[in-house]
């Protein structure tokens, strides 16, 4: 069975729903602390969204300090499947995991409503049981979702098809597609070789049926169904 | 020796004010209670007693106007695991859970510094709830403020809310319901009413009673500094323009170590290794040591210069009053005090002894080996003189019961509608709620938007249905049938989603009681409460009363916030709000008499507030809330949606216009009976009480009417959902005369009427 670590720092506070969605698609999830060195031989790890040390300075800027953050970084670099969810993401962008940077929404406030998103890529441990093209509508939340980077790392983005999940239009008669004004209107993006991949939309918000929809439980499908890769011996 | 004659060996602390009738008249005690406080005593009282005193004598934390007219509400039955006197109220639910729920308010901090004061209501409430070792799982708030077009409201509201939000965001708590309400009384004196519900084992409840003499106190989580300083004391006078001096006593909250004292809270109790705890709310370590003593009946000594500071030289009378938040006090057995620590760190946080058990009643509190204070434990908890305040009705309120608008309508009929969805009153809160996360925890069945928020109990297949509600114009004009109408709508509500309603917590905002006027409102409306409750079977478990709600312009609109729990047995069953099918049946449930008195359609429409609101017959509603509940269960309903404010046109209108993010709205044809000869105002915006409009497939119509009958609820289908997009046709029968609305357009009004003013004012 596939062991999923879900990174708990003070402040996280997505991480008991992040383990039922990965329990939900058939993984084993376990927590691991911010002071801890080791995944303990996690094949994936999540970190899920919250208020890392209460977000005070700037959305993740203190977690990427944190000791368990060299573990994630090793993990990575061995190829293996990393999911940053809204403070997971703004925290692997911060650790240079993943490119760009999330700001203040363009509306400046706290925004927590379904957003519609395009799946633009299924190549990757996350998105790869949806088809590409398919439009799935999941749950935002969070003041700091505004997705920058340069004009340049955008257009390197784009060339590189590391833009996994696009906001666009759908998400209710009256308000706009792209919550935030994010650039490009990017929601989920993913490292160059596809392994680590950053979304603020929370797909374990919305895995289960009995909710009124599921259309966020294929993100841990995925990731269920990813091959084991092959860690590289360091 | 007697806890008196032990009492007499208290002394000033050094540099200390000497305690004078004046000294006292500036803490808030009157002449009769500084006189009960000496003659308990034997003695003048230290400055550091008086201020405890002072805290614990107010109104906020005594309820010394309100107590026996508190005592009539129903608070038992046979799921009340633990009804008042607690901090939170406990419901029995199935499978072994139970839900932990109370309601408070942050009113007079909120006036002075809205997002500070928002922010901390938010998280002492949550307090309220980790403290019993329920989870928090929902949060909800009751917010009232002055019209929009003044920009100090819009000011306070903007702040209000981001504070509501930015604390209960942080700490992880969806925010699934609530109210918001404009009216002029609550210009400069705004309220924030905060909800929270949690869950638990029922076996894993956790009381505040200190026992075992010898035991440890230790205080939790956050250092103690100087702000908040009489906050209970401020919370029990009148707003005046000295108030914004009280800025700096407003509490400042810090979301992220309140998250961690959930957590270390909860790994606590779990673990059981605490006797008691409790949150330092209202009067901070005063109120939560003494509380504590009372109810185990046994005595205290805390030790205040072992309480970690936020800064040097804090005298023992800043440390007992002060109301920083976030923190805790927990009361242990000495050999715990080490695993207690323990579990705190892993939270990155302190737990620092500061005190014990002791056996002889008394509350003691010692600072640099000097007794600064020792007074007789249960007469500072219980001794609080009661008055018993007269009570009149204000004649202009009678007299404005018996009126009716003079003035022309604004619209006709047809115009009347629009301009009802435009009222910030009524229209659509998204703007507020939005800034809520309302999917965290990922268990929200039916989030904010509708008639009452449902999340699912973790693992289970049954939920909770929550609702907040009260319309003040009801209770001002008519305090008993506005007390009544407040609990009718909130079981109403939560039985339009198919749950039953369990019971009720209750936050009474309302004037300064010693005018005779202003206690006749609240004794009139919690009469009206404590009957619709006992009709219902819905017990008060708790709650919170706030008085002198007033500004130099005069008292708030009577206030009392009724916060419902329902059950819901299968979430899978839950019914929407919205018109949801083209061609599904419209039923109008429950009579319709065109009352249109006290209604919004005489306040927005005609300019006038006033007249007798709708009669609630109790009897009629309970009817109305098991047929829900029944039709729900069989899967009949497809939607269901309360008349309120504005009757059932609006109610029609907005379930026509669908949820906050809906991709169309629905048009829909219907053709009202009128049975009783009303006019067409009366009869589409009369706010007749007990009425639900619901939708069903067209094959469910006619059972859905024999079960009605079967019920006693009248009953008529008067229509159909139309195409997306569509008109909204309202025929009246006898005249002939059809309305119809273009329902795109009436989305962007009622969507867009807080938004707007929040720009541009108008």
């Amino acid at each position: 069975m596939m062991r999923v670590a879900v990174v708990r720092f003070p402040g996280s506070n997505c991480e008991p729903e992040a383990c039922r969605a990965v329990e939900r698609a058939g993984g084993e999830a376990f927590y691991v602390g911010h002071r801890d060195a080791s995944l303990r031989d996690a094949d994936a790890v999540v970190l899920p969204g919250g208020f890392s040390y209460g977000d005070y300075l700037r959305s993740g800027a203190i977690a990427r300090f944190s000791p368990v953050m060299e573990a994630i970084r090793a993990h990575a670099a061995a190829g293996s499947p990393v999911l940053g969810i809204c403070n997971g993401f703004q925290i692997l962008c911060e650790a240079g995991l993943l490119p760009g940077a999330l700001v203040r929404n363009a509306e400046l406030s706290y925004l927590s409503r379904p957003v519609t998103l395009r799946v633009e890529r299924r190549d990757t441990p996350f998105s790869s049981a949806y088809r590409e093209g398919e439009l799935i509508t999941i749950p935002i939340g969070h003041g700091d979702g505004r997705y920058v980077a340069p004009e340049a790392v955008l257009d390197q983005l784009e060339a590189n098809r590391q833009i996994v999940l696009r906001y666009v239009a759908g998400g209710g008669a009256d308000v706009p597609g792209n919550p935030n004004a994010s650039l490009r209107d990017i929601a989920a993006v993913c490292s160059p070789s596809g392994n680590v991949v950053g979304m603020m939309p929370h797909p374990e918000r919305l895995a289960d049926p009995a909710l009124g929809s599921d259309a966020g439980h294929r993100v841990f499908v995925s990731l269920l169904s990813s091959t084991r890769p092959v860690t590289s011996n360091r | 020796m007697t806890p008196t004659a032990l009492a007499a060996e208290a002394r000033p602390f050094a540099g200390e004010r000497s305690v004078t009738p004046e000294v006292a008249r500036e803490h808030n005690l009157n002449e009769s209670e500084y006189a009960e406080i000496l003659a308990l005593l034997g003695r003048t009282p230290t400055l550091t007693e008086l201020g405890i005193f002072s805290a614990l004598w107010s109104e906020h934390c005594c309820y010394k106007h309100t107590k026996p007219v508190l005592r009539s509400f129903p608070s038992s039955g046979p799921n009340v695991i633990q009804g008042p006197g607690e901090n939170a109220g406990v419901l029995r639910l199935p499978d072994g859970w139970a839900v932990a729920f109370k309601i408070e308010s942050h009113n007079h901090p909120s006036a002075v510094e809205p997002y500070q004061g928002a922010a901390t209501g938010v998280g002492g409430i949550l307090r309220d709830v980790f403290t019993m070792g329920a989870r928090p799982v929902a949060l909800l708030n009751a917010l009232r403020l002055g019209p929009l077009d003044d920009p100090r409201n819009r000011y306070l509201f903007a702040g209000i809310v981001k504070g509501v939000g930015d604390y209960g965001n942080c700490v992880g708590v969806p925010t699934l319901g609530g109210e918001v309400g404009f009216a002029a009384g609550y210009s400069g004196n705004p309220l924030v009413n905060a909800m929270c519900v949690g869950l638990l084992r029922e076996k894993d409840l956790m009381r505040a009673r200190a026992h075992g003499v010898g035991n440890v106190l230790l205080a939790m989580g956050a250092r103690t500094g100087r702000d908040g300083i009489h906050g209970a004391s401020f919370a029990s006078e009148e707003l005046s323009a000295k108030s914004a001096a009280r800025r700096p006593q407003v509490q400042v909250g810090d979301p992220f170590t309140e998250k961690l004292l959930l957590e270390a809270t909860l790994e606590l109790i779990e673990s059981g290794l605490t006797v008691a705890i409790q949150d330092m709310g209202a009067a901070g370590l005063t109120s939560s040591s003494a509380e504590m003593a009372a109810r185990g009946g046994v005595g205290v000594e805390l030790d205040t210069s072992l309480v970690p500071t936020r800064e040097p030289d804090m005298t023992p009378y800043e440390i007992m009053l002060s109301e920083s938040q976030e923190r805790m006090l927990i009361v242990a057995e000495p050999e715990r005090v080490a695993a207690i620590q323990a579990v705190c760190a892993t939270w990155e946080l302190k737990a620092t002894p500061i005190g014990r058990v002791t056996d002889d009643g008394l509350f003691r509190v010692m600072h640099e080996g000097l007794l600064v204070a020792a007074i007789p434990g249960d007469r500072l908890v219980d001794g609080c003189p009661v008055s018993h305040p007269e009570t009149r009705e204000d004649p202009a309120a009678a007299a404005r019961r018996k009126a009716s608008p003079a003035n022309p309508p604004k619209a006709d009929v047809l115009g009347a509608l629009p301009l009802l969805l435009d009222d910030p009153t009524i229209a659509s809160k998204r703007w507020v709620y939005e800034q809520y996360d309302s999917t965290v925890q990922a268990e929200t069945v039916l989030p904010p938007g509708g008639d009452a928020g449902v999340l699912r109990v973790p693992g289970t297949r049954f939920g909770l249905a929550l609702s907040v509600d009260c319309n003040p114009r009801y209770v001002a004009l008519d305090p008993y049938e506005g007390g009544k109408a407040a609990v009718a709508e909130a079981a109403r509500n939560v039985a339009c989603t198919g749950a039953e309603p369990l019971g009720i917590t209750d936050c009474l905002n309302f004037g300064n009681p010693d005018k005779p006027e202003i206690f006749f409102q609240f004794r009139e409306a919690c009469r009206g409460i404590a009957e619709a409750c006992r009709m219902f079977g819905t017990p008060v478990t708790g709650g919170n009363v706030s008085l002198y709600n007033e500004n130099p312009s005069g008292a708030i609109d009577p206030t009392p916030t009724v916060g419902m729990v329902g059950l819901l047995r299968e979430v899978t069953q839950r019914v929407p709000s919205h018109f949801r099918a083209t061609g599904d049946h419209i039923l109008l449930l429950g009579a319709t008499a065109g009352h249109l008195g006290a209604s919004s359609y005489w306040e927005v429409v005609r300019g006038f507030v006033g007249g007798s609101p709708p009669p609630v017959d109790l009897a009629a509603e309970l009817r109305l809330q098991r047929l829900l509940v029944a039709a729900a269960a069989r899967g009949w309903l497809r939607s269901a949606h309360d008349c309120s404010d504005g009757g059932c046109a609006v109610a029609v209108a907005e379930a026509c216009l669908g949820g906050p993010y809906a991709s169309a709205t629905f048009g829909a044809h219907l053709e009202l009976v009128n049975s009783n000869g009303c006019s067409p105002p009366a009869l589409l915006y009369g706010e007749d009480a007990g009425r639900v409009v619901v939708s069903c497939a067209a094959g469910h119509s006619a059972q859905l009417l024999t079960l009605a009958a079967e019920y006693g609820v009248p009953a008529a289908a008067v229509g159909e959902v139309g195409v997306p997009d569509g008109l909204l046709e309202i025929g009246l029968p006898g005249s002939g005369a059809i309305f119809a609305w273009p329902t795109r357009e009436l989305r962007r009004t009622y969507f867009d009427a807080i938004p707007r003013r929040m720009k541009t004012g108008t």
